[in-house]
């Protein structure tokens, strides 16, 4: 690792990612996309516990175990997810969000 | 004393027929149906009979008295340590003599109805309730305490409205069964103040300690005064109206001539005979009470039995549906029962009047069942209730008119018939208390002659009528509960009463009063007389005599406008002054405080149920917008 990167560098590109993934999770109409962005969420908390990690207790590992989980947990959700998706796609025929509108009132 | 634990069996097998009946009787073929039914009252009939006989013949006698005997009795409900309200069955004179006249009318009955109800739709729920019928009242009888006699009471009230409302098809028969229910159902909540009262003066529901010379109810000292009468008077008098109505006494009798729209074996066995004498039993039952702390209520109960029996015998002589008559009648026969403990005394000669009740309560049984029975035939024959509709008939229905007339000399009280026996000593015990009550009895007396002869003179003699059909003599099973009764009516009055029923349990010699019997007999064979000329043929003389007192005949034909009276009071008071504002304020305040707050939350929701969109985007902005605005909050404000 390079020292001379200070920390602040790496939380403001887990920072830039986070919002960038809710903005996709918010915006976005396709389900799959939506997935992704929730991937980019995860992923900026990734970077989050290794910089934290590194910068703040170097002789420890417990951020990359973290980071291990959530990355494991990633994919299990991805499986589901995507799993999901394709059964929303045989009763709806769309993956489009704001069609899929059937759980209210 | 002999062991009476059989008895039991008298309660329990009503009931069981009553379940049988009423859940598989649509399984059973209906003839079937009233065979069961039959069957099981024939056996309890015969334990009756057992019971009444091993009872009289020194079962139940101990050094010269007769005993109160409880052969069953548990503990239903524990109210306190001393006060307890039990099931049991309690063997004396009274009930005893109450368990033959029950069973063995309603035997007649049971049988009657074979014939008479055959093919009537709802044969087999007919005879499940005639066994609920029979149940309650034999419990009734038996009861030991007076609150099981309420049980029991509410119980014979109710078969008596599913009996009157049997035809329920018929919008007459359901007011009638209604209106029984609800004068009736009146009269009881005085008997429940008053069985309150009793109990909280004495401390006991049991009757054999409320009845014991040195028992609570009698050494009472009569608890406080109330608008100048004691408690105990005020209880016993409460318990009185509770009798009234269910004896249908004035001015509680309204409900009686209605409830001729029953079946009319029904009418006789439970309008006639049994139900509506509970009242007289009731009195009978409590009567040292009566006569030792409440003597101004039996005072007012003489009154009420005299008036009753005056009114009743007034209007029966102006109504022209036989059954109306008949039930006018039995008002008539219960006031004299009634009027007849109201006079009586306590203990040996002096309880003639109380003797003299129970034996025309058991004469009048007989010879009323077998009134209506006939009356019964007689509208089977014809189909129509009218004597306007009837003239004649004794060429078609031999068997029927002898036993009408048979039940209509006893009635109208001529020797040696078993109503001149009993109306007599009733006379002798009036006219030994109170000489203006000795005189309304003897006019009514007259009176009942008369129109129970002008109803037999209008059914089976006068002109022949032209009937759709040749009216025909009804089928056997019809014809010999009716020979069977009119047996019972002839010879009742030879048995010993006053040696087997009296007010304290000890046997006593009575004997008739001719000075009184004779011209009672004369004042019978009087009212015989004007019948006889007014309606053996007919003629322009009824209709002038109506015309001449017209008033009074339109008066009286009215029933003194009760019934008018009744619906003004109910209608245009109680309704319309009490009734419609409490239902007004239940329908808009309590009501309305309600829909008020169910108005109120659901337009709320449906203000803010745009929310659940099932749009998960939305939820998405809703969540973070909240999520940055509580971090805000946290780093710049808190």
């Amino acid at each position: 690792m390079n020292q001379g990167i200070p920390l602040e560098y790496y939380l403001i590109l887990a920072s830039a990612m986070f919002f960038i993934g809710v903005y996709g999770f918010l915006t976005r109409r396709n389900l799959i996309t939506i997935l992704m962005s929730v991937e980019l969420i995860l992923n900026s908390v990734n970077i989050n516990f290794l910089a934290f990690n590194r910068y703040l207790f170097p002789g420890k590992l417990d951020g990359h175990f973290f980071s291990l989980f959530v990355i494991a947990v990633a994919a299990a959700e991805a499986a589901v997810a995507i799993a999901i998706i394709i059964n929303i796609y045989r009763r709806f025929t769309t993956i489009n969000v704001e069609d899929v509108n059937s759980l209210k009132y | 004393m002999a062991d009476f634990g059989y008895t039991l069996w008298i309660l329990i097998l009503p009931l069981v027929t009553f379940v049988i009946l009423g859940l598989f009787g649509m399984k059973i073929k209906g003839r079937m149906a009233g065979l069961t039914g039959t069957a099981s009252l024939a056996v309890i009939t015969a334990l009756s009979y057992t019971a009444a006989i091993s009872y009289f013949t020194g079962g139940g006698l101990a050094d010269g008295v007769y005993q109160k005997i409880i052969p069953f009795n548990s503990v239903w409900l524990n109210l306190t340590d001393h006060l307890h309200i039990d099931m049991g069955i309690l063997i004396d004179p009274i009930s005893v003599m109450m368990l033959v006249v029950i069973s063995t009318v309603s035997l007649m009955v049971h049988i009657y109805s074979l014939g008479y109800m055959k093919g009537e739709k709802g044969f087999e729920r007919y005879y499940a309730f005639l066994s609920l019928f029979s149940f309650a009242m034999l419990g009734l009888v038996l009861a030991t305490n007076i609150f099981q006699m309420y049980i029991f009471w509410e119980l014979v009230g109710v078969s008596s409205y599913l009996l009157i409302g049997f035809y329920y098809d018929r919008p007459s028969a359901v007011a009638a069964s209604k209106k029984a229910f609800i004068v009736t159902r009146f009269a009881d909540m005085g008997f429940l103040v008053g069985i309150l009262l009793l109990s909280f003066t004495t401390k006991t529901f049991d009757f054999v300690s409320l009845t014991a010379l040195d028992g609570p109810a009698i050494t009472s000292t009569g608890g406080a005064l109330f608008l100048g009468m004691s408690l105990m008077t005020w209880s016993m008098l409460l318990i009185f109206i509770g009798g009234a109505g269910k004896s249908a006494m004035f001015p509680l009798h309204i409900w009686l001539p209605d409830a001729m729209e029953g079946p009319t074996p029904v009418s006789a066995l439970i309008h006639a005979a049994t139900m509506v004498v509970a009242g007289v039993y009731l009195v009978a039952r409590l009567f040292p009470v009566y006569y030792f702390t409440a003597p101004e209520a039996l005072h007012i109960i003489a009154w009420v039995g005299a008036l009753s029996s005056l009114l009743a015998a007034i209007i029966a002589t102006t109504q022209t549906d036989i059954k109306r008559v008949l039930a006018y009648s039995t008002i008539s026969q219960i006031g004299y029962m009634i009027f007849s403990l109201g006079v009586s005394g306590y203990g040996d000669h002096d309880g003639l009047g109380f003797m003299a009740s129970n034996w025309h309560l058991f004469n009048h049984a007989m010879f009323k069942a077998l009134l209506f029975l006939g009356a019964g035939s007689v509208i089977h024959a014809v189909h129509s209730n009218y004597m306007t509709d009837m003239g004649s008939l004794r060429k078609y229905l031999p068997v029927t008119h002898i036993t009408f007339l048979i039940a209509c000399l006893t009635i109208a009280g001529l020797p040696p018939l078993s109503g001149f026996f009993s109306k007599d000593e009733i006379l002798t015990a009036a006219f030994h208390h109170d000489k203006i009550l000795f005189a309304i009895e003897y006019a009514v007396a007259g009176l009942t002659a008369f129109y129970m002869f002008r109803l037999y003179f209008s059914i089976f003699h006068g002109v022949d009528r032209h009937y759709h059909h040749t009216p025909h003599e009804s089928p056997a099973v019809m014809t010999v509960p009716l020979i069977i009764l009119a047996f019972g009516s002839v010879f009742a009055g030879f048995l010993p009463f006053s040696k087997l029923v009296t007010s304290d349990g000890v046997p006593f010699e009575s004997h008739i009063e001719w000075s009184i019997a004779i011209p009672s007999i004369l004042i019978g064979l009087a009212g015989i007389t004007v019948a006889w000329v007014m309606y053996r043929k007919e003629n322009a003389l009824p209709d002038k005599i109506a015309s001449t007192f017209r008033l009074s005949y339109r008066w009286a034909y009215n029933k003194f406008y009760f019934d008018e009276m009744y619906i003004f009071v109910t209608k245009k008071i109680i309704f319309k002054h009490i009734s419609h504002p409490v239902a007004w304020f239940d329908r808009h305040i309590v009501d309305g405080t309600m829909d008020g707050i169910a108005w109120v939350t659901q337009s709320v929701s449906s203000m803010i149920k745009g929310f659940q969109s099932g749009q998960l985007q939305k939820y998405g902005y809703v969540f973070v917008t909240g999520a940055v605005a509580l971090a805000l909050l946290f780093i710049y404000i808190l």
